[in-house]
């Protein structure tokens, strides 16, 4: 389909501004503009049917089911996008008043005071704008609280090697070195491997738990309990909080900070990738440290020894308007949220794994990995091309490759705003997909066939980077 | 209450018994007791759809919506074509993730294609990048760009938002990078002061000045430049996008990297986001480029296609050697960016930056005429800053009919001898004749 | 394709060849081919240290990273500019396709020999 910019016409376009009702005045002659600069001119309505023609050419949650592992993909409320949509917040200028704006704050604080109920935290700060922002900003408190106490040899962060890898990222923007802990037999946190990189070097440990192979950790007190003994503090990357929700406390567990991922758990939309929110939540010893300014009794104040700013105002705000929607609708039942997601991932998982190989065969949490190894060793249909042949079914695939510690990993997140029949669909599509790989294997590795484009050309677009059109 | 699960309590036993467990209870018997909630967690009853809705109204009808804006500062009340909003909620881009799998995501990944273009355009740079969380977050990022192991000190403009710089100051807490404010001097950055410090550190890696500046001035950013790739440091612009509809853009200035804050391209003031941070640059930084990036390729029959390309860089793949742990970025922003300049187009990229302009000189002189100075004397576009008798007394008066005016500030104009106080007036398009008359004469009234 | 005999080669997938009393190093033919299609190198500057075992580079195929581990201690003496601009020489050339010429040699990984190396990746 052609590009935007192939479908200009000079001097179309439609008159958005008035004639100008005051002398037109503009800066100095040498400040200004001589470039040329092409943008496309074109009509609203053929911007109209491009845009939609885009829009048939993506797959949301709307459009159908999509178990990306660890992305949580579940339903997004439209009560959510109405209330964040209410001029009353939209039109809001960040730094008004603090007395024009005394429903946005109410707002920002009841959602803090809901979200510690559900981590056992005692603060929180909405300044990070995603999930990745949000680790950033809970070392940066990790790191703030050692400095602050002199301790300032502790320059390791453990991460597992099942991690995300935002968070051996995050930790390198806050100058940590990342130290890798290895997973045991079970997938989960290798005890002795913990013990042995434990230290006075030791900033603090980040966990997902559930892990990223769908796993809850047997021995998380004692992980916690081994991380605080050596002076280190405990980051929950909240990545997989669905899991969870209502039933246990990262508070609880141990943990002293933690981030959320709004456009996860709490329902708000992805967006095509973002705009997430990732509150950062954290217990009373890191409050004086926290980032950004907060509403208190009609002045903003900042924190004594804060860290500073993540963001220039105060955070994702209508991201957050949107998953306080969510939590009220949802309320104490919270709980329910973590059942039905495991529900639905073991319900999947029960049902393929006379077929597919589970990588830990165990009962898993909202997520579980097919590691498709011991049949690509057999067939060459790889985990790349089972997720291609799931487009054809209309189905968005799960993470592929990840994680890391499974080879021909798909990881699959149902979630728990999927029906009994959306699943059983899915596991009928992947069940005849297992069949193909035996008996036309080409058929696998040829799909998709019915998508707008077929497989891409990855390797010629990184050799040969063309990152935008050319006039 | 309300819930969005769809399988009823009936189907989930039923399920749950199908797959060889009892209860939940059982299902989560995974979890060690010692770990789980105690009890009931202390949140209120659910909520059915209309009691949400009243409930949230409510909070919303206590804010003010001021039907005339004065105030910039970072966030700009700009014309949000209808279009955009038309477009942007359809639920395809919406609901749908960042385009992992380019076979079903051609929409979403032609869209930032689209966008990284126009960005790169505007900004008269090679490439853009498919955004970042916000300017303050992107300004961050860009310093970090250009450090390499024999330059890491990080220079800006000590007349730059004050939001910015902190940002930029938290980045570097983490990262341990030094950072020097270079201090303005009548409004402006001090250029000898500039010069000197980065002759005397070879350890510069770059230099970041906003255009205009936080006081609305525009600086003699060639001069900046010049100075700054004399002493072999990178130049960084942090542009008001609109303002490069009439402005010299950053590639005409010759800046290594441009930032900015995308939100008057098509986003609401929003209590301060989400927002959208651009980033563009020449093509021999890209591999430095933070976060995604979008690709141009072709499919099996040789059909022209999109993907997430350079992905190496990025921290799935690279972990903690990733030039960023950028990950979920502002995508929907950058598709309501891309809407409202394919809406514009060039001449109306023009006229809203003619406007803004028009419409602040005048303001700047009828504040003048009832004895209100601009501060500094240099070149403006949108903001200025003047001198007000008592801007408290001033701003509650505009406020009282309905006006939300200039930010109070202290802009060092009267070398902090404050005798009076200063104001930063900002005008968009929104703002009319008989806006900015009915500011003056309340101005009048007050004083 | 058959590993060529007057190489030496490490188990972290590097070869080497000697040049006098400095050395070409850049990565074999299992290597590039378990890889798959490069797309990117990183090295280091000339005049920068190299460590025997310790990694000096990386290249990067579409989807994954890995590490250049250097099989001597040294000097750069030279880096390879051809593959910079186009790392497909990688694949198509292992053999050619050097990455750094390394001087002031002073320690070594324990290497293979051509044949050694088959067997041990064999």
């Amino acid at each position: 389909m052609k590009l935007i910019f192939e479908k200009s016409i000079p001097g179309r376009g439609q008159d958005i501004f008035p004639a100008c009702d005051v002398p037109v005045a503009l800066p100095a002659e040498d400040k200004l503009r001589k470039a040329e600069v092409h943008l496309p001119e074109i009509s609203e309505n053929e911007m109209g049917r491009h845009y939609t023609a885009l829009a048939k050419r993506a797959h949301g949650v709307n459009d159908g089911f999509y178990p990306l592992g660890s992305c949580t993909m579940k339903h997004n409320p439209r009560i959510n996008e109405k209330m964040a949509n209410l001029p009353g917040f939209a039109k809001l200028h960040p730094l008004q008043p603090a007395h024009t704006v005394e429903g946005a704050n109410a707002l920002i604080a009841d959602l803090e005071k809901m979200l510690c109920e559900i981590t056992g935290m005692d603060g929180v700060t909405f300044q990070p704008a995603a999930g990745a922002h949000g680790e950033f900003t809970g070392l940066l408190l990790i790191k703030a609280y050692h400095t602050d106490r002199g301790d300032t040899e502790r320059s390791e962060i453990l991460v597992p090697d099942a991690a995300h890898g935002t968070n051996p990222a995050s930790a390198t923007m806050a100058g940590y070195k990342t130290v890798v802990i290895k997973s045991n037999e079970s997938g989960t946190v290798d005890l002795d491997d913990l013990k042995a990189h434990l230290g006075p070097k030791t900033a603090g440990l980040m966990l997902t738990n559930p892990n990223t192979v769908g796993l809850f950790d047997p021995n998380i007190m004692e992980i916690t309990r081994l991380v605080h003994e050596a002076g280190g503090l405990c980051y929950y990357d909240g990545a997989n909080l669905n899991a969870v929700i209502g039933i246990v406390r990262p508070a609880d567990i141990g943990f002293d900070v933690i981030h959320m991922n709004l456009h996860k758990t709490f329902s708000t939309p992805h967006g095509g990738g973002g705009p997430g929110s990732g509150p950062c939540a954290y217990k009373d010893f890191l409050a004086p440290f926290a980032p950004g300014l907060v509403c208190k009794d009609g002045e903003y104040v900042r924190a004594e020894k804060s860290i500073g700013n993540m963001t220039g105002f105060y955070g994702n705000f209508l991201v957050m308007v949107k998953a306080y929607a969510y939590l009220l609708t949802i309320g104490k039942d919270v709980h329910t949220l973590a059942e039905n997601a495991v529900l639905n991932a073991n319900y999947m998982q029960e049902k393929l794994k006379d077929l597919y190989p589970i990588a830990f065969d165990t009962t898993c949490m909202h997520e579980f990995v097919i590691g498709l190894d011991p049949i690509y060793r057999k067939t060459h249909v790889s985990a790349l091309d089972v997720a291609k042949a799931l487009l054809d079914y209309g189905i968005h695939p799960p993470t592929i490759y990840f994680p890391l510690i499974v080879h021909e990993a798909l990881m699959i997140e149902p979630t728990e705003t999927e029906t009994k029949e959306t699943l059983d669909e899915a596991i009928k599509a992947f069940r005849e997909i297992y069949e193909r790989i035996f008996n036309a294997p080409e058929s696998v590795q040829m799909a998709p066939q019915t998508t707008p484009v077929l497989r891409l050309d990855d390797t010629k677009a990184a050799r040969e980077p063309h990152l935008r059109y050319e006039f | 209450m309300g819930t969005f699960i769809p399988n009823t309590r009936e189907e989930q036993l039923k399920m749950l018994n199908e797959i060889g467990y009892k209860d939940f209870d059982d299902l989560f018997k995974v979890i060690p007791a010692e770990a789980k909630v105690k009890g009931e967690l202390n949140l209120p009853e659910g909520k059915s759809e209309i009691e949400v809705d009243r409930a949230i109204e409510g909070l919303a009808d206590k804010n003010v919506i001021f039907r005339s804006i004065f105030r910039g500062a970072g966030a700009y009340n700009h014309y949000v074509p209808s279009a955009v909003d038309a477009i942007a909620n359809k639920e395809e881009f919406l609901t749908a993730y960042t385009p992992y799998q380019a076979e079903i995501s051609q929409g979403i990944l032609q869209s930032i294609f689209e966008y990284q273009t126009m960005i790169a355009e505007i900004m008269g740079m090679d490439i853009a990048n498919a955004s970042l969380y916000d300017g303050a977050s992107a300004a961050a990022e860009a310093c970090w760009m250009c450090k390499d192991r024999k330059h890491s000190t990080i220079y800006v403009s000590g007349a730059i938002d004050e939001r910015i710089l902190t940002v930029i100051n938290t980045y570097s807490f983490g990262r341990g990078s030094k950072v020097v404010v270079i201090p303005a001097k009548d409004g402006v950055t001090d250029k000898d002061a500039l010069k000197a410090a980065l002759a005397e550190d070879p350890a510069a890696s770059c230099f970041l000045m906003q255009y205009p500046n936080f006081y609305g001035i525009v600086e003699d950013a060639e001069e900046l430049c010049q100075i700054t790739h004399d002493a072999c440091a990178k130049f960084i612009m942090y542009a008001h996008p609109l303002s490069l509809g009439v402005l010299k853009n950053p590639g005409e200035i010759g800046a290594d990297i441009a930032v900015g804050e995308g939100q008057p391209l098509g986003l609401g003031l929003e209590f301060g986001g989400p927002y959208l941070g651009l980033l563009a640059t020449k093509q021999e930084n890209m591999r430095q480029i933070p976060g995604r990036l979008i690709g141009e390729t072709v499919d099996t029959r040789g059909d022209r296609g999109f993907v997430l390309t350079i992905q190496a860089r990025e921290q799935h793949i690279r972990r903690e050697k990733a030039s960023s742990n950028v990950c979920s970025n502002e995508a929907w922003c950058a598709l309501r960016a891309g809407i409202y300049l394919s809406t514009i187009g060039p001449k109306g990229f023009e006229q809203v930056a003619t406007l803004c302009s028009s419409k602040a000189h005048y303001m700047a002189a009828e504040l003048e005429k009832i004895g209100m100075k601009r501060c500094f004397e240099g070149e403006f576009w949108n903001e200025f800053t003047t001198t007000c008798p008592d801007a408290d007394k001033l701003l509650a008066a505009l406020e009282e009919k309905g006006i939300l005016g200039g930010l109070k500030v202290c802009c060092g104009c009267c070398d902090n001898d404050c005798d009076t106080d200063c104001i930063l007036w900002c005008c968009t398009e929104l703002n009319s004749k008989e806006d900015i008359d009915e500011v003056i004469a309340i101005a009048k009234e007050v004083f | 394709m058959i590993d060529p005999k007057e190489l030496k080669y490490s188990r972290d997938d590097e070869w080497l060849r000697y040049d006098g009393d400095d050395a070409y190093v850049g990565i074999t033919d299992y290597a590039q081919s378990e890889l798959g299609d490069l797309v990117f190198v990183n090295l280091p500057e000339v005049g920068d240290e190299v460590v025997a075992g310790e990694p000096f580079g990386d290249v990067e195929s579409v989807k994954a990273v890995a590490d250049v581990y250097s099989p001597i201690s040294g000097e750069v003496l030279e880096v390879n500019e051809d593959i910079l601009d186009d790392a497909s020489l990688i694949n198509s050339d292992p053999y050619g396709a050097w990455f750094v010429k390394v001087g002031n040699i002073s320690e070594t990984v324990e290497l293979l020999s051509a044949d050694e190396y088959d067997e041990y990746r064999g």
